[in-house]
């Protein structure tokens, strides 16, 4: 169904993205395989995982051709954009991309992420503006849902505030096509 | 869908089926990138009445080890790359005195420190390892989380059924991912169910005693019973999985998280036409010969997949396949393998293009 790459720097929530999208994504379809580049990684590193949601048997966990690439930075949006296949979806954090000629043979949105989440006071949540707008974006699951599981996955945890809801709905709102 | 399932890495699911296996004693030493299983047990070993410790290194956790398996518990301990060559010694120690007990091995690359990434060139000491001294170890390979969960709970049964080591031999990829996972329900280990273990008996009752075997039985009697434990466990205990073999132009033979990519490869070499077909062994040890029986004519070669720097299964496939056809070594050493190398490999192997490998 989807071959996906969450990249960014440590710190940015790029794994917790991915742990939120395979728990809903659960849900709903029979495999996921999520994977992460592990180790030396540190706040301020490069980060990044893989995702595969599939109905049928997951054989390599590392996808090879992608058909979403969720970027938050610049550099991570330069080591995969080259991976993603003629019509996939790349979305970009606009707050920390300077001026890149995009590519024509991928759909790209982009979403000034770090602003948005800084600027309704929760910096942290960053990833969860991406992951609105990639919602929006690919129609991937149904967006209101997703957002309702969101909420449900940091209550499980014990640490949700209103304010992760409020900034994945901004990231529906304010996502441009490029 | 009905949420029978839980979402966890493959390092998480070992501890747990462990924990529901009746495993009550774990003792063991961080090190990338087995530490969630240590961790896991941290948190939740108490809460099932048992025992957790970090040892202050891999020797003493598997002294500890050997004392709780002798009393009766069901055992584990888990580590990877160089602190899993520091429990050679204690595994000769447990297979002298016919101790059962789980071991993990989560595989990185690489000798001396290596890397903390995932490899699969700990296949020969995990296989032909186990110390000093003639000794078999059960050795099951997940190559999926589920298989994590399931493999784990049954090793604690083949532990106990042989009165042997089992290992779980898995690797970076296998051990840091999440997948979905049917994890097996909990079930109690009576300790004192043994007639063998160290439980102390009432005065004038003669008590147990824990010392290499060959002291207590001597010889022939020790190799005799070994020799036919041996040789039942090989019989009774190949497990594996084959694709595609039944029209296969090249079989290719993998494990653990080669075996993924490999599943891969047929699936993609096939709608190109490229016919391809997978044995994937679940136990290493034995390795699954039968896997390897009545494999049909089109077959012209085995190709293996491995992530080392020579071929370390290569000896156990050319055993299996009795010389009658070529071997082919796609070795990617340090890297995971990807699907379309492997299909490029064997187009190549199929247009005369790669020799066949000798085995070093």
């Amino acid at each position: 169904m989807a071959d996906i790459i969450f990249a960014g720097f440590g710190g940015q929530g790029i794994l917790t993205a991915g742990k939120i999208l395979i728990d809903v994504a659960a849900q709903h379809v029979k495999n996921i395989c999520w994977t992460s580049s592990y180790g030396a990684a540190m706040r301020g590193g490069t980060a990044s995982c893989s995702i595969i949601i599939s109905d049928e048997e997951i054989g390599n966990p590392y996808p090879e051709e992608l058909d979403i690439l969720l970027a938050m930075n610049e550099p991570s949006y330069h080591k995969f954009i080259g991976d993603v296949k003629d019509g996939g979806y790349v979305i970009v954090n606009g707050s920390l991309m300077g001026d890149v000629e995009y590519p024509k043979n991928v759909n790209v949105y982009s979403v000034d992420a770090t602003d948005i989440a800084n600027g309704a006071g929760n910096g942290r949540a960053a990833n969860l503006v991406m992951l609105g707008a990639m919602m929006k974006a690919t129609g991937l699951m149904d967006a209101d849902s997703f957002g309702e599981s969101l909420n449900s996955y940091f209550e499980k945890k014990g640490r949700n505030t209103p304010s992760n809801l409020e900034c994945y709905r901004l990231g529906m709102e304010k996502a441009e096509k490029k | 869908m009905s949420a029978d399932y839980v979402l966890m890495k493959g390092n998480e699911a070992i501890a747990e089926a462990a924990l529901r296996a009746g495993c009550r004693f774990y003792a063991g030493y961080p090190i990338t990138p087995q530490s969630e299983i240590l961790e896991y047990m941290s948190v939740n070993m108490e809460k099932h009445g048992g025992t957790f410790i970090q040892g202050e290194n891999e020797i003493a956790s598997m002294s500890m080890l050997f004392g709780a398996s002798a009393a009766g518990a069901r055992v584990m301990s888990s580590s990877s790359g160089p602190g899993f060559d520091l429990k050679q010694e204690e595994i000769s120690y447990l297979t002298s005195n016919n101790l059962p007990a789980v071991l993990v091995n989560s595989m990185r690359y690489g000798t001396g420190d290596g890397e903390i990434t995932p490899g699969q060139d700990s296949y020969w000491v995990s296989t032909r390892g186990g110390g000093h001294g003639d000794k078999r170890l059960i050795v099951l390979a997940p190559a999926s989380v589920n298989e994590c969960a399931e493999l784990t709970y049954l090793a604690f049964d083949l532990a106990e059924k042989y009165r042997n080591v089992v290992e779980i031999l898995t690797d970076g990829a296998i051990s840091q991912m999440i997948e979905k996972c049917t994890l097996p329900p909990a079930k109690e280990h009576d300790i004192d169910k043994f007639d063998w273990t160290l439980t102390g008996k009432p005065l004038g009752v003669k008590k147990n005693k824990m010392n290499n075997l060959t002291n207590i039985i001597g010889h022939p009697a020790y190799s005799e019973m070994m020799l036919n434990k041996f040789k039942t466990m090989f019989a009774e205990e190949q497990r594996w999985e084959s694709v595609e073999t039944e029209d296969a132009e090249l079989v290719l033979v993998a494990y653990g998280i080669s075996s993924r990519v490999c599943k891969t490869a047929v699936r993609e070499a096939r709608r190109s036409g490229i016919k391809l077909g997978l044995i994937r062994p679940i136990t290493v040890w034995p390795f699954p010969r039968k896997a390897f029986e009545a494999l049909p004519d089109s077959v012209r070669g085995f190709v293996t997949v491995e992530m080392s720097i020579s071929s370390q299964m290569g000896e156990d496939i050319m055993m299996a396949a009795k010389n009658s056809r070529p071997l082919y070594g796609c070795l990617t050493n340090v890297n995971i393998p990807r699907a379309k190398q492997i299909i490029d490999f064997c187009r190549d192997v199929l247009s005369g293009k790669i020799e066949p490998m000798e085995v070093i």
